[in-house]
């Protein structure tokens, strides 16, 4: 067909006889028509994103106005004084999430490439099912895990083990009493819940390497692991830091699952062992008695920094994507 | 055709939902009124008094077809709800502010206690078999983190002959905002001046030390896994779960335990002090009196002097006498304690000033 045809979009070839023109010009306006119901269900997503936006914003605003740049950078929370300062808020958000992906990256991308390179055919739909069922448990079975297994063996176990076998009880990043909630046990439990998300992503796209990159590899010579290593992981880099964005979000937004085992303490500090607060986990804790204005803005403005802290982390991954995708493929 | 038999269905769903409302104004109906009913009163507020009013609202419907819908919350929920004027009365374990009232739309809001909560102290010190005794400063010094370990001085010298051991004390608090808290806070403020200047009383205050657990459940599940720790729950909680807690020095010198009786002791200390034109809204928090636990609270009804609704009005004020003359038999089994027999006639006399509401 000639490009003027498809700028028609609906007929190609001698020009019609008038009845015909009629009928054709009545689908040319329901084609009209239909692009234009399609955009606007596409411009209601944005719409509404920028509407919740908006609408909390605007309910933040007066916490911003009367603490301004201090509510991003003081630790004092105090809601009977109505003094709100959110950094350690955001503080633990970050950092949460940052160990989270720090845990859960190497081992999603070690259960995928097992998953794609080395199972057998009957393995792999079983295992790759159960981590994916991973994602399927509610986040507040995981809290309660959290709270009734993984904190006990990170009190009684692990943290003494770090602190005192390791010996990395006097580092500043495992200094301090180890009460059991903490930053740790709140990254290794999002670590938990983001696994799947970066494996099921990380897998499809380790399988859609074109067969012969590997064979490439193989045939000069690469062995096995190197041939991963040198052409399979590269070609699906993109993908993969996709894959850590997806889990990154998540991260950022979990809420009741962080809230049951961080220890919720409005305290900035550099250990792992202390406890935290994360932003989603302050919001949904004080939110239902906050009573007094400035209270719930400082809540709705705290859900503003959320907001925006996600918008930028996005961002900057996305960034990272386009990066890496532009980067030579292989070598 | 089809459009004639759809029509004459949606009518007769309409007949018979518009039934429901022309019945709901007779109040008198004793017979229990089938689940086709609609829904008399709404309430909303605190989750302390919940399980109680719950309790109360289908034993009062049992009797009298006057159907309750309560939505527990939270105080601060359960205040905003009510100066909206989007449910006809509220709950608060907090007696509301001087300026949450003004903002009330409706006018003036009348306070009426309910029942009594008491907070219990709760600790897991597993060689420590009798129950701990403590005193509302050393408590305060406790949480603001100037004792730190069970066995310094001032623990020791309330404790003689039991051996505490040298560990350090791992404070829990809650992390959300609720009335256990306001309660707690308010004894800290009462007996500790430093608490006062510095935390202060509240929902949710900053604490100076310690780990925040969510809900009591958090709290005392933080408590029960750790030896050390020392925390604060509802006594219904500690109670049902066992929980070791605390017998605490109150205003007369003696080491109380948290109980139902013992928060009566405290609410009849105070009782006799009040003045005829009482709110209600009153602390009764290290209450004078030998049997009077310290750590004790009202949780009251809220609901307008002067309501929108006078027949809705009437039906608060006809259940809330009930609650307070036949609903306290229900509440020690709950674990509530009852307000004490000079209260509730004084509180049941003072009923009428809601409008519309009916002299005895």
């Amino acid at each position: 067909m000639t490009d003027a045809a498809l700028a028609g979009g609906v007929h190609a070839g001698p020009e019609p006889a008038p009845a015909d023109a009629a009928r054709m010009g009545g689908a040319a306006i329901g084609d009209r028509a239909y692009q234009l119901a399609i955009l606007i269900f596409a411009l209601c997503i944005p719409l509404l994103l920028a509407a919740i936006a908006g609408a909390v914003a605007s309910a933040g605003w007066p916490a911003f106005r009367e603490f301004g740049g201090s509510f991003l950078t003081s630790s004092r929370w105090d809601a009977v004084n109505g003094e709100f300062g959110a950094a350690p808020a955001i503080f633990g958000t970050l950092v949460s999430s940052v160990v989270a992906l720090l845990i859960a990256t190497p081992l999603a991308i070690g259960v995928a490439i097992f998953l794609s390179e080395f199972a057998p055919p009957w393995l792999r739909q079983p295992v790759a099912f159960l981590v994916d069922l991973l994602a399927a448990v509610p986040s507040v079975v995981y809290g309660l895990w959290g709270i009734f297994v993984l904190v006990p063996i990170l009190r009684e176990h692990v943290m003494p083990f770090l602190a005192g076998t390791l010996g990395l009880g006097g580092t500043p990043l495992f200094s301090g009493p180890a009460y059991g909630p903490s930053m740790l046990a709140a990254g290794l439990l999002l670590a938990i819940m983001v696994l799947p998300y970066v494996s099921a992503v990380t897998r499809e796209v380790l399988l859609a390497v074109p067969r012969s990159q590997r064979e490439a590899a193989l045939a000069l010579g690469a062995t096995r692991w190197e041939m991963i290593w040198d052409a399979v992981l590269p070609y699906a880099r993109s993908g993969i830091v996709g894959g850590i964005i997806l889990g990154l979000g998540r991260a950022l937004g979990e809420t009741m699952a962080v809230t049951m085992v961080i220890g919720n303490r409005h305290e900035l500090s550099a250990s792992l062992f202390a406890p935290g607060y994360t932003l989603a986990s302050l919001i949904a804790n004080e939110f239902s008695e906050a009573t007094g204005d400035l209270h719930v803005a400082a809540l709705m403005a705290a859900g503003t920094t959320l907001f925006a802290l996600t918008l930028i982390v996005n961002a900057i991954a996305r960034w990272l994507v386009w990066r890496v995708a532009r980067g030579p493929v292989g070598r | 055709m089809r459009l004639w038999r759809f029509a004459a269905l949606a009518s007769m769903t309409l007949a018979g939902c518009g039934g429901g409302n022309a019945d709901s104004r007779d109040t008198t109906a004793g017979a229990a009124r089938s689940s086709g009913g609609s829904v008399d009163l709404t309430g909303a507020g605190a989750t302390f008094p919940y399980p109680l009013y719950s309790k109360w609202f289908s034993d009062y419907a049992a009797k009298t077809g006057v159907r309750i819908n309560y939505q527990s919350i939270g105080s601060g929920g359960g205040i905003r709800q009510l100066s909206e004027q989007t449910v006809d009365f509220g709950a608060s374990d907090s007696p509301m502010s001087d300026a949450e009232m003004a903002k009330a739309k409706g006018g003036p809001i009348v306070h009426i206690p309910m029942v009594l909560g008491a907070v219990a102290v709760t600790y897991n010190l597993p060689d420590v078999s009798a129950p701990l005794k403590l005193s509302g400063e050393v408590l305060a010094d406790v949480f603001r983190g100037t004792i730190t370990k069970w066995n310094d001085a001032r623990v020791a010298a309330l404790n003689p002959g039991v051996k505490l051991p040298a560990r350090d004390i791992l404070v829990v608090h809650r992390s959300d905002g609720s009335g256990t808290t306001y309660i707690f806070t308010d004894y800290l403020a009462a007996v500790s001046p430093a608490w006062a200047k510095g935390p202060g009383r509240g929902k949710e205050v900053q604490w100076p030390v310690g780990l925040g657990g969510k809900g009591n459940e958090g709290v005392a599940g933080q408590v029960k896994q750790t030896p050390g720790t020392i925390g604060y729950v509802e006594l219904a909680y500690a109670k049902q779960n066992r929980l070791a807690v605390a017998a605490m020095r109150n205003a007369s010198g003696s080491f109380v335990l948290p109980s139902v009786e013992s928060a009566t002791a405290a609410a009849a200390g105070i009782a006799e002090k009040l003045g005829k034109d009482t709110d209600y809204r009153i602390s009764i928090v290290n209450a004078p009196g030998a049997q009077a636990y310290p750590i004790a609270s009202f949780t009251w009804l809220l609901a307008y002097r002067t309501p929108a609704d006078t027949a809705k009005g009437r039906k608060l004020v006809e259940f809330v006498r009930w609650a307070l003359a036949e609903g306290s038999a229900s509440a020690a089994a709950l674990d509530y304690a009852p307000l004490p027999a000079t209260m509730t006639r004084d509180v049941t006399a003072r009923l009428a000033e809601i409008g519309g509401g009916a002299a005895p």
